[in-house]
């Protein structure tokens, strides 16, 4: 069984889900290979080389591709899935964006968001916003998977693959990229930081959350999360959102600050390893998911909390 | 223009799903059902285009048992001009809606197909991505801005790290994120001229798509319960056992 691993990149840097995405492979076959399809990508492919039990680095080079247009890189991947098994991709917006097109032209189910692999046609995946695992058997010949990237460790260095360039397919045809905007940031990226902080509608508006959690993250080194409402209203960026459709996360330390931890963001974090929330309402639903909790205003807390930390030398 | 929107039913919510003891699935008897809501997000942003006089009818359409003609009635209340129920007590995969869908396409020949990104059932995400391969058509998917034109459309779509901005040639297909709008709610007199709006049914089984699951079900489980928690009293006290107990900071 050979298995191939789609690459999360911005055709600049390999990004750390893909080598998550790798130990998922990896517990289905030894013979697993990297695609990176992108534009201007050479050192993306160069890095994903140096997994640990990689097989061979497939890279794959156009305009389309390195727009990221789902039409292009289905189109790519398709032909490709002839020397495959499976195609594991890390569940990001990107991934889930051009992974169900390719199990619909192979006549196969895509298995969305595995957080863990039984066996070669077994696997586990939360439903209903986390709040059930579905254990799941495919029939399928050919597996087509999306992986959240967050369940797994990442594969570590010093493999040493070749890279062989093949083409780039035929592109997006009815597809015309525009334009895009992304955030720049010197912050570590929400779903691969180790502390996460993120706030919520009781901030009350864009410029209290930047003044309130922003300071807080520096300190912590950490990335910046919010609730859907607080995305909604305007306090932070879409792509900051946690939750079940929003952005997974697992940090080592989760801290919640006036977000009350409805069904739909508890998906969003609740494996964190520790979770901390500050809410002034004690009967909140986050509390219960909760290792530590403050029940009190953020607004004396968090300072309390800066004084606190720096006082710990943190 | 036409626009065809597929809209399911699905646990409301606000409901907090409950595994079954006998960890066949999740225990649905008694439990209030909803649009899901980026279908209702769908429907919304499908009648706000009709009622910019871009698109002259709206068709949804949904795919599920004989209850889904409430879903439908929902959508027809929201704005929706007539509705179609593929009916089936199966409940099928994302690739067989998508082969269901199809088939509708094939007889109601819409403009463009605005859609949910993800049934928060499943939480697949899968559908419309399927739909787009299987037609053809291009797709713009987790829309939060959609321009309606001839021939085209121009879709602000929210990805990883920010936004794009994407044109897809008509027909195509377009997946609704939480940021496109926000739905209405439908009014009485509204619910009431619904009711006698068309709502045509069909057999799923008589448009010759093989319903048959890949995936099956070995079993569905609660997931681990996190361990209880303690309240601390000062922020000193939280840095503490951050520090010493937890061993995080
Ligand atoms: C289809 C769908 C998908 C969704 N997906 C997501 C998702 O991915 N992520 C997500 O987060 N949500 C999601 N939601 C929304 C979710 O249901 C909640 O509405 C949202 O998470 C609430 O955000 P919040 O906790 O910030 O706001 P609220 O629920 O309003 O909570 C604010 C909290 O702040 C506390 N508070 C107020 N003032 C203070 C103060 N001064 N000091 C301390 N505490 C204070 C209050 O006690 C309250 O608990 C989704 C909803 C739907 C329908
Ligand atoms: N049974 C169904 N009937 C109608 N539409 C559906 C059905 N299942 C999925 N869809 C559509 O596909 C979208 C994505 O669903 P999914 O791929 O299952 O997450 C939903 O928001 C609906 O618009």
């Amino acid at each position: 069984m050979a298995v191939l691993v789609v690459a999360d990149h911005d055709n600049t840097s390999l990004k750390d889900n893909t080598n998550k995405t790798v130990t998922a492979a990896l517990a289905l076959s030894n013979d697993v290979d990297i695609l990176v399809a992108g534009s201007g990508a050479k050192g993306v492919a160069d890095a994903a080389a140096k997994i640990a039990g990689v097989r061979k680095v497939l890279l794959a080079e156009s305009d389309s591709l390195g727009q990221g247009l789902a039409e292009a890189v289905e189109a790519l991947i398709v032909p490709l899935m002839a020397n495959y098994d499976a195609v594991l991709t890390p569940a990001t917006s990107q991934g889930k964006n051009f992974s169900p097109r390719i199990a619909a032209k192979l006549d196969v189910a895509q298995i969305s968001e595995i957080v863990e692999v039984i066996d070669g046609s077994t696997f586990v995946r939360p439903i209903y916003a986390g709040n059930a695992l579905e254990t799941v058997k495919s029939s399928d010949g050919k597996k087509v998977i999306t992986v959240r990237a967050t369940a797994f460790k990442a594969a570590g260095e010093g493999g040493s693959a070749a890279v062989e360039v093949i083409g780039a397919g035929p592109g997006a045809g009815k597809t015309t990229f525009v334009s895009q905007q992304l955030v720049k940031s010197a912050r570590p990226e929400l779903t691969a930081a180790k502390i996460v902080v993120s706030g919520g509608r009781a901030m009350g508006s864009a410029e209290e959350f930047q003044r309130v959690i922003e300071p807080l993250a520096d300190k912590l080194g950490a990335a910046v999360g919010a609730s859907r409402a607080a995305v909604d209203a305007g306090y932070a960026p879409n792509d900051y959102q946690v939750g079940q459709t929003g952005k997974v996360v697992a940090p080592e330390l989760y801290v919640a600050i006036g977000i009350s931890g409805a069904i739909q963001h508890l998906a969003g974090m609740k494996d964190s390893k520790v979770i901390v929330a500050i809410n002034k309402d004690g009967d909140a639903p986050i509390f219960q998911v909760a290792d530590y909790g403050l029940v009190a205003d953020y607004k004396a807390a968090v300072p309390e909390l800066m004084d606190a930390l720096t006082a710990a030398g943190v | 223009m036409k626009v065809l929107v597929p809209v399911k039913r699905v646990i409301d919510y606000n409901v907090k799903a409950r595994v079954k003891a006998d960890q066949t699935g999740i225990d649905l008897a008694n439990v209030k059902m909803s649009m899901n809501p980026f279908c209702e997000i769908a429907v919304e942003e499908a009648v706000r285009q009709k009622e910019k006089g871009v698109v002259t009818e709206v068709v949804a359409v949904s795919i599920g048992p004989v209850q889904a003609q409430e879903t439908l009635r929902t959508a027809l209340a929201m704005g929706a001009d007539r509705a179609i129920l593929i009916q089936t007590d199966a409940d099928p995969e994302p690739l067989a809606v998508a082969k269901l869908l199809q088939a509708v396409i094939a007889q109601e020949n819409p403009d463009v197909v605005i859609m949910g990104k993800q049934a928060i059932d499943g939480d697949n995400n899968a559908t419309g991505q399927m739909l787009s391969a299987l037609l053809g058509w291009p797709q713009a998917t987790f829309a939060n801005a959609i321009e309606l034109s001839a021939g085209k459309a121009t879709v602000c779509r929210d990805v990883d790290g920010g936004i794009q901005n994407v044109d897809v040639a008509l027909p195509a297909i377009i997946t609704a994120d939480l940021r496109l709008n926000e739905p209405r709610y439908a009014s009485l007199p509204n619910i009431m001229k619904a009711k006698k709006k068309p709502l045509d049914i069909t057999e799923a089984a008589s448009l010759g798509v093989d319903l048959a699951p890949r995936l099956s079900v070995v079993k569905v489980t609660e997931p681990p319960k996190r361990g209880g928690g303690i309240k601390v009293e000062t922020a000193a006290d939280l840095v503490n056992k951050l520090k010493t107990e937890a061993g995080v900071l």
